[in-house]
């Protein structure tokens, strides 16, 4: 048995302390040791974007961080996203305008672009699908994602 | 009493209320906030971590397996190999699928599971799979479909003889598995009237259906021999059954429950773990969790087949067609099940051509086995049609969509598989698309427009559910289809538009196996026709059971009870002066001394409606790099009726653009050594949001008769058409149509040179 680690960190607003084997993701744990599932995994090489989850502020693939750099950090994952009942104005575009088909990219998918939106509330389609293009979706052609994206941008400009 | 099959009671006056609106998805909510279960996301207690071992050889003789090391690691609870499966006879079903999960006598694929761990971590597993020491006997192999059908081609089974051989061929030893000929007519008859005649051959590589969630299962085996299994599956009972094929294990014993499915398009309709899970399990004697990596997924799990063909196709100058005549090679990887024989039943169905005539054949070879994707074996086959047809309607100078609607079919056709189509709606379909913005827009300059057409038989078969009426009022449906992208909220809303009562008073849920009779798998577009059968059924045993009892509260005949929006109301003035009763009311009052109201239906559902499409593309080509852009994307298609028209538009977007990656840059790349060079999202590319414009989607509504809401399919047909589409429309740009698949920019650039040297190339 490898020796483990111990990582205090914490994950949408709440501190977790976690012990951790040296070669573990932050994927792994966030799944495994905190079961926040929500974060998915696709590939685990950092070319879908399904455990796209936010570190400091940044958008980052959870597989490509180890666990134990996640000292001290704070993490926000799909878990956190709405605001108690009130779902995210992305997380509701996405229900209206049926953005999701199987949901495994879905929480990955409305990480990323809440950080798009955070620092550009008003992309355009083009950067809109630049910014969303580490995210794979195989089911929805990626359309009602993308206009999803948008008519939740316009609705948090007020437009 | 007549069936729902005979009577489906299908009214083109009928108006709607839920049907025809595209409401939030029940499952939705937990899709976008985490809170959905896919199988990976379930924990048991005391759960151990499953993994595989897997042949680095595609084809060798395993002489010896040696797992002795492997137990003795601490933290080791089980370790497998093919003496924890019982035998069963190479070459049968049975024999196929035990050997395709667990390497017995060879491995046949750089990636053939050889053994298989449970740990109490993965990191310990990973180490005891290095403990394990194979001793294999290396074989020569063979990757390419067509160099397998040559003489002296490495033999991968030896008792293989193929099935439909001719004469001498029967009894050789032999890699294709099967050769299918179908035909009608006469074709020397056929091109010997023809003035046009175009003869082709294309070759397209296999891709992976590329579900963004790798294949996991949780299994657990209690010590009375209870199996409880979750999975990500389209077919828990199919998956059920072969587990009690393969494992001996009694179908009463295994429970499956399938989880959220993140994806399958086809390919979950195979298992691969589960079994090994299973096994582990059992002798582990704690649950066992197997998830795939993506590159066991793409090294091991089902792509489609790559194929070879050739197609000769003959018109007449006024564009009637008059002969077709094919040879199609698809593989198979190790094993059969392609499902080939979709292709020549498919391939030119939507044509009325009097003389036919199409050889096939099914080739093994030491890759992994395929599996289905959407309209298994017909895109890559329409391909070549498509393109064969545009060439012989550029000959003749006639408009494309005209020249299709001239050989168009109708109601009335009978198949060359021998079925005589219903109500169709190829015609309209070709009609809107002649209509249509995008096709009346003139081609922007530098860019090529391409159109093609496509078809798919769409299936019905074995389907079970029910549906429980609670005592409040809402109604709760059980399904044992597999939900691939939001079949559940189709379910509730047929319900409810049955009912009369809103969608949110129901529910649909997945069941577990033990809760209903056999499901067949979900796939050929099945599912929300089929299971849509079962649910309007049930709501029509629920709504007479409401009547019965409505009729005994007010102590008048049931003839005297009508069913409307929800309530049950007196027929009509003689009836009696009652007041409505609700759907509650009678739920609520009866229950406590009738028992439950509830619904089941069970059932082989026939009067599946075929589907068309045609697709509508832009692109443009860079001539220096060979890069195709697509720049404008527009499928016109016939669902009959659609019950969500959003998610209608979904399964049309969703597959025109895995269509783009298939056609411009998917491909499974072997090397020297037989192994699969490219097995990750990195070199595997799909599809990515900056590489497609938006998909314009118009949706043709030509009833289903044979349904009470009329609908057809809709997963399938917008797949078939979309690489031809594309290439047609390259062929437009560059001056040579391409007849390989990918159409990747060495491919493009090798014909952008050959157009130049030929003076084809515009611009």
């Amino acid at each position: 048995m490898s020796k483990k680690y111990q990582v205090t960190t914490t994950v949408n607003g709440d501190e977790y302390d976690f012990l951790c084997e040296p070669q573990q993701t932050l994927l792994d744990v966030l799944r495994d040791e905190l079961t926040l599932t929500g974060t998915k995994e696709g590939c685990a090489t950092g070319d879908c974007g399904a455990c796209s989850v936010m570190v400091d502020g940044g958008l980052t693939c959870a597989c490509l961080v180890l666990a134990v750099e996640a000292e001290g950090k704070k993490i926000d994952t799909i878990e956190g996203m709405a605001d108690g009942d009130e779902l995210h104005p992305l997380q509701r575009k996405f229900l209206e305008l049926n953005g999701l088909q199987c949901g495994i990219c879905t929480p990955g998918i409305l990480v990323a672009a809440r950080a798009l939106l955070e620092r550009n509330p008003d992309p355009t389609e083009t950067e809109v699908r630049y910014w969303l293009a580490g995210n794979l979706c195989r089911c929805t052609g990626y359309d009602k994602v993308i206009r999803s994206v948008l008519a939740a941008a316009k609705e948090m400009r007020g437009a | 009493m007549a069936t729902i099959l005979e009577k489906p009671g299908f009214n083109p006056d009928r108006k709607y209320k839920v049907i025809g609106t595209s409401p939030v998805k029940h499952d939705g909510f937990d899709k976008v906030t985490g809170r959905a279960k896919f199988a990976a996301d379930i924990f048991l207690p005391g759960m151990l971590v499953g993994k595989f071992l897997r042949s680095p050889h595609p084809h060798a003789i395993v002489k010896k397996i040696d797992t002795s090391k492997a137990e003795k690691l601490p933290g080791v609870k089980a370790v497998v190999t093919r003496d924890d499966f019982p035998e069963l006879k190479q070459g049968t079903g049975g024999g196929d699928m035990t050997r395709l999960v667990m390497a017995r006598e060879k491995v046949y694929w750089a990636g053939h599971p050889v053994a298989a761990v449970a740990a109490t971590s993965e990191s310990i597993a990973k180490k005891a799979l290095k403990l394990i020491k194979v001793q294999y006997e290396v074989l020569p192999f063979v990757i390419d479909e067509v160099e397998a059908m040559q003489p002296g081609a490495p033999i991968l089974h030896d008792y293989m003889r193929t099935k439909g051989a001719k004469d001498a061929d029967a009894e050789k030893k032999t890699n294709v598995v099967e050769r299918l000929d179908l035909a009608q007519g006469d074709v020397n008859a056929g091109f010997a009237e023809a003035d046009v005649v175009v003869d082709w051959s294309f070759d397209t590589k296999p891709m992976h259906q590329g579900y963004i969630e790798p294949q996991s299962c949780v299994a657990s085996y209690s010590d009375d021999g209870q199996v409880d299994l979750w999975c990500c599956t389209q077919a828990p009972f199919v998956y059920r059954d072969r587990l009690t094929q393969i494992l001996k294990i009694d179908s009463s014993k295994i429970k499956i429950q399938q989880s959220e499915l993140g994806g399958g398009f086809g390919g979950k309709t195979t298992f691969y773990a589960e079994p090994v899970a299973i096994a582990l399990a059992r002798k582990a004697k704690r649950p066992v969790k197997m998830t795939l990596t993506r590159s066991e997924v793409l090294q091991s799990t089902g792509p489609v087949s790559g194929t070879h063909s050739r197609i000769k196709m003959g018109c007449k100058k006024d564009g009637t067609i008059v002969a077709a005549d094919s040879e199609l090679v698809f593989q198979t990887g190790p094993y059969t099940g392609s499902a080939f024989l979709n292709a020549p039943q498919a391939m030119l169905t939507r044509y009325d051509i009097a003389n036919i005539r199409t050889i096939a054949h099914e080739v093994v070879s030491n890759r992994p086995k395929v599996s289905s994707f959407r309209a298994p074996c017909v895109p890559q086959i329409v391909f070549g049609v498509e393109g064969v047809i545009n060439e012989m309607a550029k000959k003749i100078g006639m408009d494309p969509l005209d020249f299709r609607m001239k050989n168009a079919i109708a109601e009335g056709h009978k198949t060359i598989y021998g079925q005589t189509f219903n109500r169709i709606g190829f015609v309209e379909t070709l009609e809107t698309a002649k209509a249509c913005d995008h096709y009346r827009s003139p081609v922007p300059a530098g860019q090529g427009r391409g159109i093609a057409c496509g078809f798919w038989f769409n299936r019905g078969g074995e389907t079970a559910g029910s549906m429980q009426l609670a005592p409040d009022g809402t109604v709760t449906i059980s399904l044992g289809t597999a939900d691939v992208a939001g079949s559940r909220m189709s379910m509730a809303m047929m319900a409810a538009e049955e009912f009369g009562i809103p969608v949110d008073r129901i529910r649909a849920t997945l069941a577990d196996t033990n809760s209903l009779g056999f499901n067949r798998v979900t796939a050929g577009s099945r599912t929300t026709f089929s299971s849509g059968m079962i649910v309007v059924d049930s709501a029509r045993k629920i709504i007479g059971e409401l009547c019965r009892r409505a009729a005994k509260i007010w102590g008048v005949p049931e003839e005297a009870v009508t069913f409307e929006d929800g309530h049950c109301r007196p027929a009509g003035q003689n009836a009696g002066d009652f007041d409505p009763l609700s759907m509650k009311d009678i739920a609520s009052k009866t229950t406590p001394t009738m028992g439950a109201i509830s619904g089941h239906s069970e059932m082989n559902v026939t009067g599946a409606g075929p589907g068309f499409a045609v697709h509508i593309v832009d692109v443009d080509v860079d001539k220096e790099t060979g890069l195709v852009g697509v720049k404008r994307y527009t499928i016109v298609e016939d669902a009959g009726k659609a019950i969500s028209p959003a998610q209608v538009e979904g399964q049309f977007q969703g597959a025109a653009v895995q269509g783009i990656g298939w056609a411009l840059n998917e491909e499974y790349v072997f090397g020297a050594d037989g192994r699969m060079q490219n097995p990750s999202f990195l070199d595997y590319r799909m599809p990515v949001a900056s590489d497609v414009p938006m998909i314009d989607t118009v949706i043709v509504e030509v009833p289903n008769p044979k349904h009470p809401f009329g609908l057809r399919g809709v997963g399938e047909v917008p797949l078939t058409p979309s690489m031809a589409a594309i290439a047609n429309a390259v062929g437009e740009v560059i001056g040579i149509r391409p007849r390989s698949l990918p159409m990747s920019p060495p491919r493009v650039l090798k014909l952008i040179e050959e157009a130049r040297a030929k003076g084809l190339l515009k611009g």
